[in-house]
């Protein structure tokens, strides 16, 4: 019962700050949506990286160190850490500049202006709001089961008896006791509690309460995470000090080989990985975070510190999970005994939450839960406010007539679409049966990252033109939906399938290409990124270059020679 | 400055792929494998990198060089 009041006290005081920030508001559309460009270094390092940062930094990274070893750091983490600057000092400045100096408040309304096309909205707006959806249903599903997961009782006494909620919501395939909830908070319970802690301070406070909150939230995930690595390190390690301890976890025998280094991932999937991270140049929800920042100079504190940030967050997980290989061979423990019983070791994803169990703190427990849904919900806020200002902007504003609405009238508007989107995702994520959630999430990556190499050509390329745009934003759906439904729609699972003659196997957001004797397994993006990016320069190439205007507009330097 | 700068992003990306050190299990400081050791040291290279990009390759001609047009309505 314990875990169960510090959740509810981490939610009551997340929703007092995002309420206490709305009164600071200005109650303007522009505060509402981007907190009128006040934001400084230390508000937007601290949004941007808890908006990046989702419950895969924590659980999904200390589980995939399990499965696959040390390697993940390198593969998610290091990388993201080159690649997110990169993509905020080339792409973020600039956005920000021509935001600071045209208005523009969503992605779409720049592509509009830049490629000089109406129409471009219409095309580019599905493929994002498609590609955020499933994404936002991970962090909605993820948070649902924490709850759950934390409130079933782990010492067999659960929280509430079989009855006191709907029976559709105890129910799993097999039973209340199996695979139901277990004495917990039924998830799609748990998934509307937090829904609804978001949506009341999106709803009052818009981005400035946000901005608050994931600042909030990521001093929270940061710092959990780090004393739950000491006190568990400490534990499990069984030594006299914390450097015996942590000698002991690491020099432990029974760790399988291959753990300790990358030899279980192949050097060609290490590779094609580092393409992933590119997906935040596309994230419509980060180009609204970029426009709150107050001057051009405020992204210094963002490029230099993300990289550090992610060591700090993703470190502690990844040795976690790589010393709990150990435990969960025939025969083998961690230094103090501990055993990674068959279920947790078959669910990664619970890898994290059955050490932290072994602390035998019930603070600690609900604690690092608070720290996960901190991770969680300080993307959800972004993407529900994204969502909201992109139909608002977008659809009523562009399409509706901005003029007939008065400036107030537009942020209840909205504030009506953000109730809207809060409600079909969560009406998702209960339809969703929640299989592969991770799995999803690459995939939505990939989708984004693929539609980088138009964000890059709109800013430096002049001859980009708006077909070229056009034919980069079809390439990629196209390339996205072949490549998911062959996967079976995010099956972990590999699925083959014959593309022209050429056996092509598709798995958890890879694909592996036989040729001759040899099997290559790259990551699904490059084949999506490599139309995207063909289709745009080909067709750019070939249609007539963008109008004087337009070039003079966004390449004032080059022009002006 | 400029130049060295974005040689060193190039060389952080190559320098990510560390192929001489897939299979090398040695622990560093008795407790981290050598793989993770390396990839940690790319973390803190990129911060220090990105550090002198802000120093020496900002792009100053687009710092409030402009009015603020208002938001696009």
């Amino acid at each position: 019962m314990t875990e169960l009041w510090i959740i509810v006290g981490y939610l009551s005081l997340l929703l007092a700050l995002g309420i206490g920030a709305s009164l600071y508001s200005r109650g303007t559309s522009s505060d509402f949506m981007l907190a009128s460009h006040s934001i400084g270094p230390f508000l937007l390092l601290m949004s941007v990286f808890g908006t990046t940062m989702t419950a895969f930094a924590m659980v999904g990274s200390t589980g995939e160190a399990f499965r696959e070893g040390i390697g993940v750091y390198g593969m998610l983490a290091s990388s993201s850490g080159i690649i997110h600057s990169l993509c905020f000092f080339v792409l973020g400045v600039k956005l920000w500049s021509y935001g600071h100096r045209f208005g523009y408040r969503t992605q779409i309304q720049f592509f509009r202006d830049r490629l000089d096309s109406d129409k471009i909205g219409v095309v580019l707006f599905p493929v994002l709001v498609g590609l955020v959806i499933p994404y936002l249903l991970t962090g909605i599903i993820g948070a649902g089961t924490i709850v759950n997961v934390v409130t079933q009782g782990p010492k067999g006494e659960p929280t509430f008896d079989e009855g006191t909620f709907p029976a559709w919501m105890e129910q799993g395939e097999t039973g209340f006791a199996i695979d139901g909830s277990r004495g917990g908070v039924p998830k799609p319970v748990g998934a509307l509690i937090v829904c609804a802690v978001v949506l009341c301070y999106v709803f009052f406070g818009g981005m400035r309460a946000t901005a608050w909150a994931n600042a909030f939230q990521t001093c929270v995930f940061m710092s959990l995470g780090v004393v739950t690595f000491y006190l568990l390190a400490d534990k499990l390690g069984g030594g006299d000090t914390i450097w015996e301890s942590l000698r002991a976890l690491s020099t432990n025998p029974h760790i399988p080989a291959g753990k300790a280094t990358r030899s279980d991932i192949s050097q060609l999937h290490f590779f094609t990985y580092m393409l992933i991270p590119l997906s935040v140049g596309m994230f419509p929800h980060l180009f609204q975070h970029w426009l709150t920042a107050k001057r051009a100079s405020t992204f210094k504190l963002t490029v230099v510190l993300h990289p550090i940030f992610i060591l700090i967050v993703w470190a502690p997980c990844v040795l976690l999970g790589f010393w709990a290989t150990a435990g969960a061979v025939a025969g083998g423990s961690l230094p103090d005994g501990t055993i990674v019983p068959p279920p947790v070791a078959a669910d990664p994803n619970k890898v994290l939450g059955f050490m932290v169990s072994q602390l035998n703190s019930d603070w600690m427990t609900g604690l690092l839960s608070a720290g996960v849904l901190a991770a969680i919900m300080s993307s959800l806020d972004s993407q529900f406010l994204c969502l909201g200002t992109i139909f608002t902007e977008d659809i009523v504003g562009h399409y509706g007539g901005r003029k007939r609405f008065t400036d107030r009238q537009f942020v209840w508007i909205a504030r009506g679409f953000i109730v809207v989107i809060v409600a079909i995702s969560y009406w998702l994520s209960i339809a969703f049966d929640g299989r592969g959630v991770f799995t999803l999430g690459v995939w939505c990556f990939s989708g984004f990252a693929s539609l980088f190499p138009l964000a890059l050509a709109a800013l430096y390329w002049m001859r980009l033109t708006k077909f070229g745009a056009y034919a980069a934003v079809l390439g990629t759906a196209f390339s996205w939906v072949t490549l998911f439904w062959a996967s079976g729609f995010g099956d972990a699972n590999v699925r083959t399938f014959d593309l022209w003659g050429m056996p092509l196997q598709v798995g958890e957001g890879t694909v592996l290409v036989t040729l001759g004797e040899s099997t290559y397994e790259l990551m699904a993006v490059v084949p999506m990124i490599l139309v995207s990016t063909i289709a745009m320069i080909v067709v750019s190439l070939a249609t007539p270059k963008p109008s004087q205007a337009t070039i003079d507009k966004f390449f004032p330097a080059t022009t002006s020679h | 400055m400029k130049y060295v700068v974005w040689t060193l992003v190039a060389i952080l990306i190559v320098a990510h792929q560390d192929n001489w050190l897939w299979d090398n299990d040695t622990l560093v400081f008795g407790f981290i494998p050598a793989g993770l050791a390396f990839q940690m040291g790319i973390s803190l290279a990129a911060g220090f990198t990105w550090w002198l990009a802000t120093q020496f390759a900002w792009p100053v001609e687009l710092e409030d060089n402009a009015p603020a047009a208002g938001d696009q309505q």
